[in-house]
């Protein structure tokens, strides 16, 4: 009775430290995708920070509830909008409180290009084209916004951009669809 | 990952709204469309990389001086406009009482006086209709009350 109990203890203390290293694991490979979403959305790096580690924290309070129905990342994904969410929904609620965003301008976000074999006119071509479609994404409701960048920054299936955030299929493409309009018209009025 | 399957499944959708888009300015190519967002997305790759690998300085959040004094001085502020807001109504609610109490005192001396000066004009119109009614007589005996007259006069 007593050698059963200490082989459930030693099962049990076991199974948590291999749960311990899956979830270790899933830290490592997808704490890069989740900082780059929430920094493209919040444009705010230190935000960004917070927020991958409140998804990562309350992702680890739920890990033992994550039955695997869909991958890891569109799991965490979805914990991560949901926190964007609050986080803006308690600012406008919160408006009498100081809340000073660390946001980075627009021009600063589009800064960084990376370095290629192009001349310093395309660079700078690119440079103005990126900022403004990062006007155009400013200007997007926040569900056209997250399709957006789920789409065209995570490069995300539709399926698992509807899974991430609750929406179907349809809404999805039809968000997607305003979005780019939105930044095509950005594009073509700035020429 | 090949952007191009991706604007494959939104084309219909896309032209419905290239009025939209033309309506703004130029055409935009689906080519340059898909470069920009091409740009787009390694602009951000790279700026979340930089971001990631920054060396980043944990300060411990300490209340500092000023938040203190703000919090002080938010709440003597807001003590203040209790304060004043409370004696301020206590003020004019007294300020109204003895107005109307003034009022009342000096509606209660109009009325007395009214009064007297009603009382007055009664007395002297009783005066006078004595004096008319004492000094009337027919018309018979008025050789004797003009005797009478002259005799009062002697």
């Amino acid at each position: 009775m007593a050698a059963g109990s200490a082989l459930e203890t030693m099962n049990m203390a076991t199974a948590q430290e291999i749960a311990a290293q899956e979830f270790a694991a899933v830290v490592a490979t997808h704490r890069p995708q989740i900082f780059r979403f929430l920094l493209s959305s919040t444009r705010d790096p230190d935000l960004a920070e917070t927020l991958t580690q409140d998804c990562f924290l309350k992702a680890h309070r739920n890990w033992a509830s994550f039955r695997g129905e869909s991958s890891a990342m569109t799991w965490l994904m979805r914990i991560a909008i949901n926190l964007q969410k609050d986080h803006w929904r308690n600012r406008r609620m919160q408006f009498w409180r100081q809340t000073q965003s660390n946001a980075v301008d627009l021009n600063e976000a589009s800064e960084w290009l990376p370095s290629g074999d192009s001349t310093a006119e395309t660079k700078l071509l690119a440079h103005e084209r990126v900022g403004q479609v990062w006007v155009a994404v400013k200007g997007l409701s926040e569900r056209q916004r997250t399709v957006f960048l789920l789409r065209y920054v995570e490069e995300m299936e539709l399926s698992e951009i509807a899974r991430s955030t609750g929406l179907s299929e349809g809404t999805v493409k039809a968000h997607l669809s305003r979005a780019l309009a939105r930044v095509r018209a950005e594009l073509g009025g700035k020429r | 990952m090949n952007l191009k399957s991706k604007f494959e499944d939104q084309a219909d959708r896309r032209n419905a709204q290239a009025g939209e888009a033309s309506g703004v300015g130029g055409e935009v190519s689906d080519a340059e469309l898909e470069q920009v967002l091409a740009h787009f997305r390694q602009s951000v790759h790279a700026w979340s990389d930089a971001e990631l690998t920054r060396p980043r300085l944990a300060t411990a959040a300490r209340p500092s001086m000023m938040r203190g004094w703000r919090v002080a001085a938010g709440w003597a502020l807001g003590c203040a406009l209790a304060v004043c807001g409370v004696s301020g109504g206590l003020y004019e609610h007294q300020r109204q009482t003895d107005l109307a109490k003034v009022r009342a005192a000096q509606q209660a001396e109009q009325q007395k006086q009214l009064a007297a000066q009603k009382a007055q004009e009664e007395e002297d119109l009783l005066a006078r209709v004595d004096s008319d009614i004492a000094r009337e007589v027919p018309s018979a005996m008025e050789p004797l009350a003009q005797l009478m007259d002259a005799d009062e006069s002697k």
